[in-house]
């Protein structure tokens, strides 16, 4: 039972901290646009201009 | 392709929009071969490859409106950031397209569209005024945008249902952690007493916050209901919630054997996930409400002292300014005319079918649509005290009465919660008084008693089959904006119809007549280049004219083009009096042709009557139009009862003696006139071109063309209802088995964690048949 004293803090820890982490991406409003997010993934950005616009001149 | 094995034309779909299109071409209007020459020139050919709309959703509008965007536009200096509604945006390569395409102009910094919100942010370097050059680019791509309004971000900024969907995750977290320990409890039958109380004390711990924290949305809407007087199911839920984590707290604190905090928490997270669906599948249809309406406010425009013309916001104009209203144009104000004559279409207003001419001085109604001349008139209020706004706060207060209907849920509540806690109460003083064991103890079998009775299954009843049918609705179409619109739907047993815009088209379409197919191809032609309501009318039965060029026109009377010539009567020189809408046309020395132009009934309509009547809806038709125009489309559409030249005063009246008489009336109408009707009838529907008042006063909007989709809502309606009811005596029937078992005290919190799964999984289950399309074929 010795081993209790270690795993249950260390689950509890894991745990907290997927529930930190989705308080986190609920605050940043990544849940916003749930289906944009899911499509965009599909599609590769062009090359386009507008990565060229930030470069210095 | 060889002749003889050519695909039938009907097979062949617009290379753009998707649309069919027939003769072998590749685009349905030149709209689209411009569109698709656009997307092909800035090297986006890959969107139609990955397109997923529905079928002609992309076709550009022929005459798009032209409002100054540029006064929406925020941001000082060089850097301007706007933010616009993009309507017809359904899929991923949809928002690449637009994203791709505006960042392929040079002064662009920032184009960023959300799915799921049609929110469209783009941010550039320059003037102000480019911001109509990016609205004339979606256009010219097929998307109608309109500017972000606060409507619409009240309908996408959901606090409340991020405090739920933060409450979720919490409750999950705890449940999940809570369960590794309980179960450990269940299995470790051989653990000493101080580790499973060192497990509990663990438990407890976790358990406690979660459940104050994640059950606050629960405790609120409880404490909410009581101070309204009534007891709701978050009541029941709550008072379950928190006794199971008292006595659980009470048996830890007392090394009881058997603690109940898994259960707790899993039921927290179990409910606050049925709210989260619930609530998503709702705030879709409010979001695709508040677009529709987003797409109908304007700016209008205002004539200044010195005769300047500009746009202005609906809101900025006071009694006293002068407006122009240019040909097809809403009147947006309570007016009076200032030019000598001018035609308006006032079937929004009063459901008359034909224009009426008015003449200068007089008093015109806002929400009248200019079919004729563009004119000036002089405002005689600010829209916050004209009559719009009047219907709109008359429409608050019936809002307010309807906001009163008690679901089936809480009315099973009501008679549950009472009976529950009496039998727990009869468990604890027969424990305690009668078997005469100490009060502690004879808590035990009390709380089981509520903790097996707490209406897990009732909660998540309604809420489950609410979402799957709201979202089978909104797939069709459909859009229930209302919490308890389906109900209500469900139990309706008249169908009251207005005629103008709901049973008919509302708008002009071209009767057969004694004109050749070549004649209507030139006149459409002429008639695209012009904004007048009936030239849209004849360019719209014929998409596929070319437009004429070299085209000159003469406001209010007609069209010419070299030697052809489309308009009034008067415009081309034929005695006597145009009767009703119509149209002449001359080419050149042949004789002219009249095109004549009627409000048509819909295509559906006649159906649409037939299967509500068949679903139990007895139908009647209510109108402000004349009574030959009513009588001949009751006779059309099916319909026995009709009323003719009713005012809006008399449509709600009907309406209400409806309701005394103990009907459950299903008011469906698209005008201003409507509105009142629309409010009080116990379920209101509108089709989605109907006005913004009639939008904002119904239950649900049926998106599209037509009242096809209504009678399949009543049968989903219906469904969902009967599903709900079974899933409330499912729950009931489980607990005669439940309950004895508690009373008698052998419910270990494992039987009660199995009890309560088993039960919400058979609801859930159950609910998920509420979606299925059987109910759509028949």
């Amino acid at each position: 039972m010795d081993s209790l004293i270690l795993l249950i803090p260390v689950a509890l820890f894991l745990g907290a901290l997927g529930l930190a982490a989705f308080l986190w991406t609920l605050r940043s409003g990544q849940y916003e646009d749930l289906d944009g997010a899911a499509s965009r993934i599909l599609f590769d950005d062009l090359p386009r201009p507008a990565a060229n616009k930030e470069k210095p001149q | 392709m060889s002749g003889l094995l050519r695909a039938p034309p009907a097979t062949a779909a617009c290379a753009h929009c998707g649309a069919p299109v027939g003769g072998g071409a590749r685009f349905c209007c030149t709209g689209c071969e411009g569109a698709a020459a656009l997307v092909a020139g800035l090297g986006l050919d890959a969107f139609y490859r990955r397109r997923d709309t529905a079928d002609g959703t992309l076709r550009p509008a022929v005459d798009a409106p032209t409002v100054d965007f540029s006064a929406e536009v925020r941001g000082d200096g060089e850097a301007k950031t706007l933010e616009l509604m993009v309507a017809g945006l359904t899929c991923g390569a949809c928002v690449w397209l637009v994203e791709q395409a505006l960042a392929a102009e040079p002064d662009v910094t920032h184009a960023r569209v959300a799915l799921s919100t049609r929110r469209l942010t783009v941010s550039w370097d320059g003037p102000a005024a480019r911001a109509n050059d990016f609205v004339a680019l979606l256009a010219r791509l097929g998307f109608r945008v309109a500017p972000w309004s606060p409507a619409c971000l009240r309908a996408t900024e959901d606090a409340e249902g991020r405090a739920l969907i933060r409450a979720l995750g919490i409750a999950a977290f705890g449940s999940m952690n809570v369960m590794m320990l309980s179960v450990a409890v269940w299995v470790g039958w051989d653990m000493g007493e101080a580790t499973r109380a060192g497990l509990h004390w663990v438990a407890m711990l976790i358990a406690l916050p979660v459940v104050l924290v994640a059950g606050m949305p629960l405790y609120r809407n409880a404490v909410a209901g009581l101070r309204a007087g009534r007891l709701n199911m978050d009541m029941a839920v709550s008072l379950g919630v928190l006794a199971t984590t008292a006595m659980s707290v009470s048996e830890t604190l007392r090394n009881g054997p058997y603690t109940w905090f898994d259960g707790a928490t899993a039921l927290l997270a179990l409910l606050l996930a049925g709210r989260v669906l619930d609530r998503g599948a709702r705030r879709r249809a409010r979001q695709a409400v508040a677009e529709l309406l987003a797409l109908q406010e304007g700016s209008v425009t205002r004539l200044a002292e010195d005769g300047t013309a500009q746009a202005a916001p609906v809101g900025a104009l006071r009694a006293g300014d002068r407006l122009l209203v240019s040909a097809g144009e809403r009147l947006r104000l309570d007016a009076t005319l200032d030019s000598a004559e001018a035609l308006l279409d006032a079937s929004a207003t009063t459901g008359e079918s034909l224009p009426r001419g008015f003449h200068a001085g007089e008093a015109m109604p806002a929400g009248a649509i200019n079919m004729g001349a563009p004119f000036t008139a002089r405002v005689t209020a600010a829209a916050a005290d004209g009559s719009l706004a009047a219907m709109a706060r008359l429409l608050e207060r019936a809002e307010q009465a309807r906001g009163r209907f008690v679901d089936i849920a809480d009315r099973a509540v009501r008679f549950y919660v009472p009976v529950v806690h009496f039998v727990a109460l009869a468990t604890f003083l027969g424990w305690w008084l009668w078997l005469g064991v100490p009060w502690q103890q004879a808590l035990v079998p009390a709380v089981a008693a509520l903790i097996v009775t707490c209406p897990c299954g009732f909660a998540i009843a309604v809420p489950a089959v609410q979402a799957v049918a709201v979202g089978a609705l909104f797939r069709r179409g459909v859009l229930v904006a209302n919490g308890t619109a389906l109900e209500r739907l469900a139990s309706a047993d008249t169908a009251v119809l207005d005629k103008t815009g709901t049973l008919t088209e509302g708008r002009p379409t071209l009767l057969p007549g004694d004109w050749t197919e070549a004649q209507l191809r030139a006149a459409a032609g002429l008639a695209r280049g012009s904004r007048h309501p009936l030239s849209r009318a004849l360019a719209a039965a014929c998409p596929e004219a070319a437009p004429v060029v070299a085209l000159r026109e003469v406001p209010g009377r007609g069209l010419v083009a070299g030697d052809a010539m489309l308009g009034s009567a008067a415009f081309l020189g034929i005695p006597g009096a145009d009767a009703g809408l119509t149209l002449w046309f001359r080419d050149g020395a042949a004789a002219p042709v009249a095109f004549r132009f009627a409000d048509r009934l819909r295509p559906d309509a006649a159906d649409v009557v037939a299967r509500l009547r068949a679903l139990g809806l007895a139908p009647e038709l209510l109108s402000g139009d004349a009574a030959p125009a009513v009588a001949a489309v009751a006779a059309q559409a099916g319909i026995a009862r009709f009323a003719a030249g009713v005012a809006p005063e008399a449509k709600a009246a009907r309406i209400e003696a409806l309701r005394a008489e103990g009907h459950r009336p299903l008011m469906v109408g698209d005008g201003i006139n409507d509105a009142a009707a629309l409010a009080l009838a116990h379920v209101s529907a509108c089709p989605g071109d109907g006005t913004d008042l009639a939008q904002t006063a119904s239950d649900l909007v049926l998106q599209g063309e037509g009242l096809s989709a209504l009678p399949g809502a009543v049968a989903t309606a219906r469904q969902a209802q009967r599903i709900a009811a079974q899933n409330i005596g499912f729950s009931l029937a489980y607990n005669l088995v439940a309950v004895p078992l508690a009373i008698t005290g052998i419910v270990t919190p494992l039987i009660a964690a199995l009890v309560m799964a088993s039960s919400s999984l058979i609801v859930i289950g159950n609910s998920l048949r509420a979606g299925r399309s059987s109910t759509w074929t028949a």
